[in-house]
């Protein structure tokens, strides 16, 4: 697979006063270029941690402890993002890597107009074009995800609707080209239609700009209709990884199949839905072996003693279950 | 199902408008829900879906009597009421509210053994505290909390979503009520939590013959918990299709419902419509300045210059439908669906 | 709770500073008592084994004069945030929670005493009247300082009413007392706890300004009095500006301590801060 980013075991600590969390362990995944990738897992599984050590944002106190995240442009040496200097950083968030957060809400600034922050972010980066052509190119981006730009520069934020934060939102991330972006349950909050039309608008600029995605979320709706390949992660780790339709179809780990089968449809038959019984892990105080055993249907005593190794498929998938094959 | 009984609540033109001042004299008029009827049976799950901004919440507090409806009456087991909060209905305490985010929903400096005590003593001022305990305990019981003083004995910030959820439903069950009003009581849950709280809803719903008002966004969930059941799907404030749910997510009538159900993403990539969906565009129309007839009328791919001014109710075989022209709205199903 | 309190450093220092000034309050003036008797011999002594502060104009012993002060200076104190957070909490929470017309004329009289500045106020009254009771004097101080409070409150209330846990208690059919005072004053209470603490201290400072312009003379040993008299003896005198550092140095120390204080109970009390 061409990969534009590798991580590679990676490790991603809290030390607090009494112990160490880990909120990340040993995590290998390539983000594959010009696709959209998938990160799925609910609260406390790790993934915003994961990706936002790809800008190198992770809440404090967290730090990278071991592993490497190699960002990979085309035709140049990979740059060791966990090495970056905080001077190097600030080159390469925004201009490779943007983000779009979670709360797109409250991410742009109140008391400024839309226009006067594009702006100001294409100053920091060092953009020195006259100020006619910086509009132009603002008017242009907002045009690329539906909005009206005339409208829309001269707007407070708490003058827009959620969706039009969030594409404003989507707008800037695009402001310096980046050649990644990571978007952060981009449509949590908004309401289905909303929530298609940005999709859309996202897989157009993935297909026109060849911008690869990196969009985490708790919805394997989405990744079934949005995404090419997709990480289902759990208590910080990885438990598969594949082409959507793969993973899908095999289901190979006991945790998607029961997050595919627990999530309702407008189509499925209801009969065949069931939860997952028991809770999601306490990140404070993961179960010894595999961190699925608790809750898992085909658990076998080996399953609490011993953690699985991943098992790694011709294709690239991924699978970290001792009863692989089952 | 045929209902032939009285309806447990009735809902008739309710009208709520909003007024906010925009300036030193004149004042802006929300709209926000629009002569709006509705009857609640006994026993039933009934859902109200929409998107955020039509109104969908605003309909559930006025059922449960936090909002009093600009115009229009509302008739519990027959009787008239004129705002729920007044003290001197006879209907104490038959409406419940279960509200979305368990965390705010919960005093946090209090207890959980204080919050659900206090409502009890409330209403049953004779009760002692063993006989409060002893309910208590059959509560936790109920909804799956054990054991009972582990968690009576925690502040809301130590449970997780899913526990505090089930706390809020116990508060609301403690009091006895006919109706339960549910506003989005799982979209902050873990997805793989969701289910057994619907499952929960569901057998409460059976246990007590309890009718339940569930609000949301989410039509497959809606799907899941009101299977059997009706839904009524809103825009801008009012009801443009209400039927069984079963054949409004089939085949839909009205042409937003149509969208809806084309932007509901599935779990299974062989379900991938890559088609845009039918409207015309995706702002939703402000609630100010509505137009007279159909608010629906600017999105839609089927509305003609009369609709501005005025749109017709039409029942179908299977559904009731705000629109004027159901002769071109498609009447074929958007999937086949499975297992009913 | 002792030991949130002992792992705070700011708030145990600020406690065990004011906890000194009350031992010194209670139990200072039984072993120095004053004598408030001129002694002619002892004028403007300088410090010493037996004077430790000196002795002022007619050789009276500073250090006791101090020590004898600190009653009455922290009864004011006391009395004056007593004062104020009652008045201004109950009329906060009855403003934020009622509402309406009640709401409207609450606001207007609070804002006509947040408008009016206190201390020109101070100097009309004190070229008509004189206190004479510390009770008296508190009233005066906090007339200019529950109103602050008020709204403070009234902004609080006001959001906490709309939160979900409060309209479910109407839902509930819970009475307005069970909602004030079980559900809403539990979450005010920290905040009214620590504008105790800075209502004492910025009573210390009006009641000692209060002094220092003549408003209230009733006991000559209180700190703002000593301030003023050393101040009516004419400050051209070095010795004078000594016996007024005393009482300005006890006062800073005083409100060094109440800052640490509000802070620490800011740390302990507030949850935001409370995580992790």
């Amino acid at each position: 697979m061409d990969a534009i980013v590798r991580f590679q075991n990676v490790h991603i600590d809290y030390p607090l006063k009494k112990y160490t969390l880990h909120a990340v362990s040993d995590v290998s995944i390539d983000i594959a270029r010009g696709k959209i990738t998938a990160l799925v897992g609910e609260s406390g599984s790790g993934k915003t941690t994961l990706s936002s050590a790809l800008i190198r944002c992770i809440s404090e106190p967290g730090v990278i402890a071991s592993g490497e995240i190699l960002f990979c442009g085309k035709d140049e040496e990979p740059i060791h993002v966990e090495k970056l200097t905080e001077k190097e950083l600030q080159s390469f968030r925004w201009k490779r890597v943007s983000m779009v957060f979670q709360a797109a809400q409250s991410a742009l600034n109140p008391v400024m107009t839309v226009k006067e922050q594009f702006l100001e972010t294409m100053e920091e980066h060092g953009d020195t074009s006259p100020a006619a052509q910086k509009e132009n190119r603002c008017k242009e981006l907002l045009e690329y995800v539906k909005l009206d730009p005339d409208r829309i520069l001269k707007a407070y934020p708490h003058e827009l609707s959620g969706g039009m934060k969030q594409r404003v939102m989507i707008a800037f991330s695009l402001l310096l080209d980046p050649d990644l972006i990571i978007l952060d349950e981009p449509t949590t909050a908004l309401d289905v239609i909303t929530q298609s039309y940005i999709f859309s608008i996202l897989k157009e600029i993935n297909r026109e700009k060849g911008i690869s995605m990196l969009i985490m979320t708790h919805d394997i709706s989405i990744v079934a209709k949005f995404a090419d390949y997709v990480g289902v992660m759990y208590g910080g780790k990885l438990m598969e990884f594949g082409a959507v339709r793969d993973v899908f179809k095999k289901r190979r780990h006991p945790y998607t199949e029961g997050l595919i089968g627990a999530t309702p449809s407008i189509i499925h038959d209801i009969s065949a839905i069931k939860p997952i019984e028991g809770t999601p892990p306490d990140i404070m105080n993961l179960p010894e072996g595999c961190v699925f055993w608790p809750r898992c249907v085909y658990f076998e005593e080996r399953c609490r003693q011993q953690e699985p190794d991943t098992v790694v498929y011709p294709d690239g998938s991924k699978c970290k279950c001792l009863l692989e094959g089952r | 199902m045929e209902y032939i009984r009285e309806p447990l609540m009735q809902l008739k033109n309710i009208n709520m408008v909003f007024q906010k001042q925009s300036s030193l004299l004149t004042d802006k008029k929300f709209h926000v829900l629009k002569d709006v009827n509705l009857d609640i049976f006994e026993g039933e799950i009934i859902a109200l879906v929409g998107e955020s901004g039509c109104g969908k919440t605003t309909l559930g507090k006025i059922i449960t009597g936090l909002y009093k409806p600009t115009s229009g009456d509302i008739y519990l087991e027959g009787e008239r009421m004129t705002g729920l909060l007044s003290k001197s209905i006879t209907s104490y305490n038959k409406v419940q509210f279960i509200q979305q985010d368990s965390y705010a929903a919960l005093n946090p400096v209090r207890t959980i053994y204080q919050s659900l005590y206090a409502p009890i003593k409330t209403k049953n001022r004779s009760w002692s505290r063993s006989q409060i305990n002893r309910k208590l305990e059959e509560l936790m019981e109920v909804i799956g909390l054990q054991p009972a003083d582990q968690f009576l004995s925690k502040y809301p910030h130590q449970l997780s979503g899913g526990q505090r959820q089930r706390i809020l439903m116990a508060r609301a069950i403690s009091l006895d009520p006919k109706l339960i009003v549910a506003d989005e009581p799982v979209s902050m849950i873990d997805v793989s939590m969701r289910l057994s709280l619907l499952n929960l809803m569901k057998s409460l719903n059976k246990r007590y013959n309890m009718s339940f008002v569930y609000i949301s966004h989410d039509l497959s969930t809606t799907r899941y918990i009101a299977q059997n059941g009706r839904v009524c799907v809103m825009y801008l404030g009012e009801i443009v299709e209400m039927g069984q749910i079963k054949d409004v997510i089939r085949s839909p009538r009205h042409p937003y419902t149509r969208a809806l159900i084309q932007a509901v993403p599935v779990p299974d990539p062989d379900y991938v419509s890559d088609g845009e969906l039918p409207l015309k565009s995706m702002q939703l129309a402000a609630l100010e300045d509505r137009p007279k007839g159909c608010s629906f009328y600017e999105r839609c791919l089927y509305s003609c210059e009369a609709c501005r001014e005025r749109v017709y109710h039409r029942d179908t075989p299977t559904a009731k439908v705000l629109c004027s022209h159901l002769e071109a709205v498609p009447d074929k199903p958007i999937y086949e669906t499975f297992g009913e | 709770m002792i030991k949130r309190i002992t792992s705070n450093v700011q708030l145990t220092v600020g406690l065990m500073i004011m906890a000194m000034f009350v031992l010194v309050t209670f139990v200072g003036p039984i072993i120095f008592p004053y004598d408030p008797n001129p002694v002619v011999t002892e004028i403007y002594l300088p410090n010493s084994l037996a004077h430790p502060f000196g002795t002022d104009w007619m050789g009276r012993d500073v250090f006791r004069q101090m020590i004898g002060g600190a009653g009455s200076v922290f009864q004011i104190a006391f009395y004056a945030a007593v004062i104020t957070v009652l008045v201004g909490s109950t009329l906060g929470i009855l403003s934020g929670y009622a509402g309406g017309k009640i709401d409207k004329i609450i606001m207007a009289v609070t804002n006509i005493f947040l408008s009016v500045p206190a201390f020109p106020v101070y100097l009309v009254l004190a070229s008509i009247m004189t206190l004479e009771s510390p009770l008296a004097i508190a009233v005066v101080v906090s007339a200019w300082s529950w109103a602050g409070l008020c709204r403070a409150i009234r902004v609080q209330v006001l959001s906490l009413k709309e939160r979900d846990f409060i309209q479910i208690c109407k839902v509930m059919r819970m009475g307005t007392g069970h909602i004030i005072f079980k559900e809403l004053m539990p979450n005010i209470l920290s905040y009214i706890i620590i504008n105790f603490v800075i209502a004492m201290r910025s009573a210390i400072l009006a009641s000692v300004g209060i002094m220092l312009v003549g408003l209230a003379s009733y006991d000559p040993t209180n700190w703002g009095a000593i301030v003023s008299a050393a101040r009516g003896r004419g400050l051209i005198n070095p010795m004078n500006v000594r016996i007024l550092l005393y009482p300005l140095t006890a006062i800073v120390i005083f409100q060094v301590a109440a800052l640490l204080v509000v802070n620490g109970l800011d740390e302990l009390l507030n949850p935001r801060l409370k995580v992790m």
